[in-house]
């Protein structure tokens, strides 16, 4: 069994109540942490080496010290509870049955910022959830872990739950802010940075909820027994959802020291591909990181073993790797078509862009439109063309990356599974009626004979 | 017009934030509009949720119109919101669709003709895991087949009695 940090106790019954958490070790961290100057707590984060758990993968605890920290002027901590990447669970997974890990990660996070306020921003949809957090606060405060004083140290905290109403583009940090200000969700021109000015122009950090959960086992054992975890760069552990077509879907913890193969294969987590298929392709790390071919999953283009962790996946670049991203890792089995995959994702991000930028509110549109037609059957060649220029000209032309998120799943798509786009338009009516199949991108263990097309 | 106990909890909402920043407290307040009358913002409600914050129509429309969990017309009593986003197609979100399209004789975004039903397609509800599924009002209905899909339909029936 791998180790694990964030889950160790999801299996203890009722461990989202308030007492059982506490009985179990819950807040010894923040006790531990309310005992330590905020400058000590944020050394240990640093030495954890714990990067951002939302996508991006930014140290987190630079990321604290680049707040601002102007005389007179409140700091927000902003937790990132939008959870909307296609692919990816586990944030709901964390608030669902561990809510106190979350809110006494916000606690020990809010005083090493000095931050006397903390909103926690939830997808709408979630509508379920704010009610469990909200009882969790409630509990905490009782137990004089929120409210004025905490713990006789002379801290104040409030947390507050915040929905947001369907709109994927509320997960990015500048529009999630505008969201939380009550408007539009439109991101931000960045400079300035949310740590200099943020919510209601004060300094403010926004974290995801796995990254600011994973505060408390840092506490617990220490920055520097953190960084033991994992391997290289990629330190600790990771929450993974995994969805699409594997045995055993759901949300699994693991160490950043196992292999992609053990990943799906083995019955401590994915359990193998469903059905007895084999394995055709995986986007690992949520709808905006490249889908990769399975014989460029399992080893990278050197030959060498592909692990689970940042640097290992997004090895090779995007010329044959991927990215770690939010950990929602699809698989597909070989009766999948990447075609019409890659139609709801261009849909999704279509429906999805806030408009503000030509090149993505016009581009995703027109991938859709393009992709629509190559998946009937209407599809020209020059299609396949069209649509790697229109990718290529929304990437890095635009104000939030939603752009380049919309551009690198057709981009990728179209790289590594080019001939089926091909197949489409050549064959179209045999299209309609029963997919590509594997073709050359064998599963590389073998498993069986590759089907033949 | 909101209960009194509404009004409360938009009191209590705006309390969260500083001073003079009570438009923050615009998209809670509309679910709770949303939630009160009827499942949709006519014109009048939107009006009326901006008179309570004290900030013009206008901001409040433009927000309204923003979030896709927010209708602009009404629906039926009960609105199966399908999910059509690449891990649930994978999983078979298609033919749920069109099984629920036959079942009720409706498109995807209408309503039947009793006003009991609405069906839409939505993207990824992070549920990827459990596909496919649908949100019915606050709670999601997950590992959907023909079967479970045929219950939901009795189980809103007979509510709806
Ligand atoms: C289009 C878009 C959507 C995003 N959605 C999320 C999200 O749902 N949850 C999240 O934590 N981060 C999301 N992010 C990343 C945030 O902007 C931000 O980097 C993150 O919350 C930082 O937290 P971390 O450093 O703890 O990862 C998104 C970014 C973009 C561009
Ligand atoms: S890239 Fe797309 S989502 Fe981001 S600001 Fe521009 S239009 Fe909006
Ligand atoms: S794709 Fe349907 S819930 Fe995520």
């Amino acid at each position: 069994m791998g180790r694990k940090l964030l889950l160790d106790k999801a299996h203890i019954e009722n461990i989202r109540y308030y007492d059982v958490y506490r009985a179990n070790g819950g807040y010894e961290s923040a006790e531990k942490a309310l005992k330590m100057t905020p400058e000590l707590v944020l050394d240990e984060v640093k030495k954890s080496g714990l990067r951002g758990r939302g996508g991006a993968g930014f140290p987190t605890g630079m990321k604290w010290s680049f707040i601002a920290k102007p005389e007179g002027v409140p700091r927000y901590l902003v937790c990132n509870a939008d959870e909307s990447e296609p692919g990816t669970f586990k944030d709901r997974y964390l608030m669902e049955f561990l809510p106190h890990l979350l809110i006494e990660g916000l606690l020990i996070s809010s005083y090493t910022l000095g931050a006397n306020s903390c909103y926690i921003y939830i997808r709408g949809e979630y509508a379920w959830i704010p009610d469990i957090l909200e009882e969790a606060i409630a509990d905490a405060k009782k137990n004089g872990w929120l409210g004025k004083n905490i713990q006789g140290t002379g801290f104040d905290l409030e947390i507050y739950v915040q929905r947001g109403a369907g709109a994927y583009i509320c997960g990015e940090e500048t529009a999630l802010i505008e969201s939380l200000e009550g408007k539009r969700g439109n991101p931000r021109i960045k400079p300035p940075f949310p740590a200099i000015k943020g919510l209601w122009d004060c300094p403010t950090v926004v974290n995801n909820v796995e990254t600011l959960a994973a505060i408390v086992p840092i506490l617990r054992i220490g920055g520097e027994e953190y960084a033991k975890y994992g391997t290289g760069k990629s330190t600790g552990t990771k929450l993974i959802s995994a969805c699409g077509n594997i045995n055993k879907p759901g949300v699994y913890e693991i160490e950043m020291n196992i292999s992609v193969e053990e990943f799906i294969y083995s019955e401590e987590y994915c359990g193998g591909i469903a059905n007895g298929k084999r394995l055709k392709a995986c986007i690992p790390g949520g709808s905006s990181v490249p889908i990769v071919p399975a014989n460029l999953l399992l080893k990278t283009a050197k030959g060498e073993t592909r692990m689970m962790t940042y640097e290992s996946l997004s090895d090779g670049g995007f010329a044959t790797g991927t990215m770690m991203g939010s950990g929602g890792f699809i698989v597909l089995d070989e009766d999948q078509c990447i075609v019409k995959n890659t139609l709801t994702f261009a849909r999704f991000y279509h429906h999805e862009s806030c408009g503000q930028c030509s090149p993505c509110r016009e581009g995703t549109g027109w991938m859709e439109r393009v992709l629509k037609n190559i998946e009937k059957g209407k599809g020209k060649m020059s299609d396949i063309d069209l649509l790697w220029d229109i990718q290529r000209k929304i990437e890095g032309n635009t104000i939030c990356p939603l752009g380049d998120a919309a551009a690198w799943p057709v981009a990728a798509a179209i790289r590594h599974f080019r001939d089926e786009f091909e197949w489409h338009v050549l064959n179209p009516e045999e299209s309609q009626v029963r997919n590509f199949g594997l073709a050359h991108y064998a599963d590389p263990l073998e498993i069986a004979a590759p089907a033949a097309v | 017009m909101f209960s009194e106990a509404k009004l409360n909890k938009v009191k209590e909402i705006i309390a969260r934030y500083p001073q003079g920043k009570q438009k923050s407290a615009l998209l809670p307040v509309l679910h709770l509009a949303q939630e009160e009358f009827g499942g949709w913002l006519s014109a009048e409600t939107m009006d009326y949720v901006a008179s309570l914050l004290q900030i013009t129509p206008i901001e409040v429309y433009e927000v309204a119109t923003f979030y896709s969990m927010f209708n602009m017309k009404p629906v039926g009593k009960y609105v199966f919101e399908v999910c059509h986003t690449g891990p649930c197609m994978l999983r078979g979100s298609d033919n749920i669709v069109d099984y629920i399209k036959k079942k009720l004789d409706i498109n995807v975004g209408e309503t039947t003709k009793d006003g009991l039903f609405t069906l839409k397609t939505v993207e990824c509800l992070g549920a990827c895991g459990y596909a496919p599924m649908m949100q019915l009002g606050k709670h999601f209905r997950e590992h959907l087949t023909p079967e479970r899909v045929d219950e939901i339909i009795n189980e809103c029936r007979v509510n709806a009695n």
